[in-house]
C-alpha cells in the first residue's frame, strides 16, 4: 500500500523542528530514518497531517566521550555507525556484540538510535540496550530540554514518555567500571529480525564476589525489562553454577510474554531463563 | 492532494529535477516517474528486500524512504551496474552460478551484495548468508546465490573465482 497524503516539512534546526510539533497542536511527527514509520506509514497503521524531517539536522548526530568516560550519542546517529564505532566497540561491547542483531544493512544505514528507542518495539535491541546500561535520555520540547532514565521512558508497547511536541535528541551512556563483563543473547527466526526473545548482563566482580549484577529482558514483556530480582540474587555471591539457576529462575518468573505467531508465551518464558543464564556466566567470565 | 515539492536528484549519473508529492516513496519515483524499472517493488514495508538501491553509496530500502528525502542525493540503481550486452563483474557470477530463477528478487539482491562487498569481508558462507538475510527469493534459490556472492567476494580480494 501507500502512505495518506501528508505535508512535509525539513527542519532547519532543532528549535525549527520543535517549533513545528507545537505549531501543529501536536499532531505532526517526526521522520527520521523512517525504517519503523514508513512500514507503519505504508500499511496506513499511522496517519499524520505534517511531517517534519530531522534528517537535515546533523547536529544530532555522533558519538561523543562524555566527562566520565562514558558517551553521549546523539539521536539521529545511524544504526551502522553504531555497528562500527571504535568507541562503542572499547567501551560497550555489550552494545557492540547487540548491534550485530538489528535488522539488515540496508535498515541499519537509515535507521536511527532516536528512532528505534522513540518507536519503542519491545523486541527491539537498542531500547534493551538503554534499560541494562541506565542511559539518561534527553528530551527537547517546547520548555527546553528535561533528562529521563531509560528505565521510566519505555510505557508499553511503541509507548514512550514522549509527548507529542517533544523530541528525543541524545542518549547518555554512563561509563561501567573497568573490568565490567557483559553477555548478550538473542533469539530470532531469520537474522536481524525481531528478537522472539532476548537478554543481555554486565556484572562485574571483586575479588570473586558479584558486586554488581544487571540482567536486561526483552521481546518478553511490554517493554524491555530489568530483572531486578534476578540481579538482588547475584549481588555479594560467587558466581557459580546454582547461582547462575537461581538467577535464571528469578528472571523466567519476572516476564510477562506474549502469544503470536513466531512464538507461544511458555516457549518466551523458557528462553528467558535459558538466555538469562547464557548471558550471566558469559558476563561472569569475562568480568575481570 | 498536497503541495509537490520540488526535488533534484542525481539518478545514475543522470541529474533530473522533479515536483513530487511528499508521500511518494523512492521506488515509485523510480519506477513511475523515471520509468527505471529495474528496482521492483515487493512487499512494501522493508521487508523482502527487492526495492533496495545505493543513496550516496548506502544501500537503503526505496520503499522506506520518500522521494523528497532524496533531493540533493546520489541513487544508484541496478541499470547502473551494467547491460545485457556488458554485464558487470557481480551480474557475471550470477549468470555463472544461475544465482536467479525468476529475477523478480534480483535487482534487491545485487544493489545489497555491492554494499556488503564494500563494507564487509565476506569470509565464509555464513557471513555471506546474514549479508543476505535482508533479501528474501520466493524462488528459493539461495544456494547458487550464496555460491555467485562467494566468487564475486574471490573476485574482489583478487582470488580465483569459487
Amino acid at each position: 500500500m501507500k502512505p495518506a497524503p501528508f505535508e512535509y516539512v525539513r527542519a532547519t534546526s532543532l528549535d525549527d523542528a520543535v517549533a513545528a510539533l507545537e505549531a501543529s497542536g501536536g499532531t505532526a511527527k517526526i521522520l527520521a530514518g523512517g525504517q519503523s514509520l514508513v512500514p507503519m506509514l505504508n500499511f496506513r497503521l499511522v496517519d499524520a497531517p505534517l511531517f517534519v524531517d530531522i534528517n537535515g539536522l546533523s547536529d544530532l548526530a555522533g558519538i561523543a566521550v562524555a566527562a566520565d568516560g562514558g558517551l553521549a550519542v546523539g539521536a539521529l546517529t545511524r544504526h551502522r555507525e553504531l555497528e562500527i564505532s571504535p568507541e562503542i566497540r572499547d567501551r560497550f561491547p555489550v552494545i557492540h556484540e547487540a548491534m550485530k542483531h538489528v535488522a539488515h544493512l540496508a535498515i541499519r544505514n537509515r535507521g536511527t538510535i532516536g528512532g528505534s528507542l522513540s518507536h519503542a518495539d519491545p523486541a527491539a535491541e537498542l531500547p534493551a540496550m538503554c534499560v541494562l546500561l541506565d542511559a539518561m535520555l534527553d528530551i527537547t520540547g517546547p520548555v527546553g530540554v528535561r533528562t529521563v532514565a531509560a528505565r521510566d521512558f519505555f510505557h508499553g508497547p511503541l509507548s514512550t514518555d514522549l509527548a507529542d511536541d517533544e523530541i528525543l535528541t541524545a542518549v547518555a551512556f554512563p561509563a561501567l567500571p573497568a573490568g565490567t563483563g557483559w553477555g548478550f543473547e538473542e533469539m530470532a527466526q531469520r537474522h536481524g529480525d525481531f528478537a522472539v526473545a532476548g537478554a543481555a548482563a554486565t556484572v562485574s566482580l571483586k575479588d570473586g564476589i558479584v558486586a554488581e549484577a544487571r540482567l536486561a529482558l526483552f521481546g518478553v514483556d511490554d517493554t524491555p525489562i530489568r530483572a531486578d530480582a534476578a540481579e538482588t540474587i547475584l549481588t555479594g555471591q560467587r558466581p557459580e553454577p546454582d547461582l547462575f539457576d537461581k538467577a535464571a529462575g528469578a528472571a523466567r518468573a519476572a516476564v510477562n510474554p506474549m502469544n503470536d505467531l513466531h512464538g507461544s508465551a511458555d516457549y518466551r518464558r523458557h528462553l528467558t531463563g535459558v538466555l538469562a543464564r547464557r548471558v550471566l556466566k558469559a558476563a561472569c567470565g569475562r568480568a575481570a | 492532494m498536497t503541495a509537490p515539492v520540488a526535488i533534484t536528484v542525481t539518478v545514475n549519473g543522470v541529474a533530473h529535477t522533479a515536483a513530487v508529492e511528499p508521500r511518494l516513496l523512492l521506488a515509485d519515483f523510480l519506477r513511475e516517474n523515471l520509468d527505471l524499472t529495474g528496482t521492483h517493488v515487493g512487499c512494501e514495508h522493508g521487508i523482502c528486500g527487492a526495492c533496495t538501491v545505493l543513496m550516496n553509496g548506502d544501500s537503503v530500502r526505496s520503499c522506506l524512504t520518500f522521494a523528497v528525502q532524496a533531493d540533493g542525493t546520489a541513487i544508484e540503481t541496478v541499470e547502473s551496474l551494467g547491460t545485457a550486452d556488458d554485464l558487470s563483474p557481480l551480474q557475471q557470477a550470477f549468470r555463472d552460478h544461475h544465482a536467479l530463477q525468476c529475477g523478480f528478487c534480483t535487482p534487491g539482491m545485487l544493489m545489497t551484495i555491492t554494499d556488503l562487498l564494500q563494507k564487509y569481508p565476506l569470509a565464509d558462507d555464513d557471513d555471506i548468508r546474514d549479508g543476505l538475510s535482508g533479501n528474501i527469493c520466493r524462488c528459493t534459490g539461495y544456494q547458487n546465490i550464496v555460491r555467485a556472492v562467494r566468487a564475486a567476494v574471490a573476485l574482489r580480494d583478487g582470488k580465483d573465482g569459487a
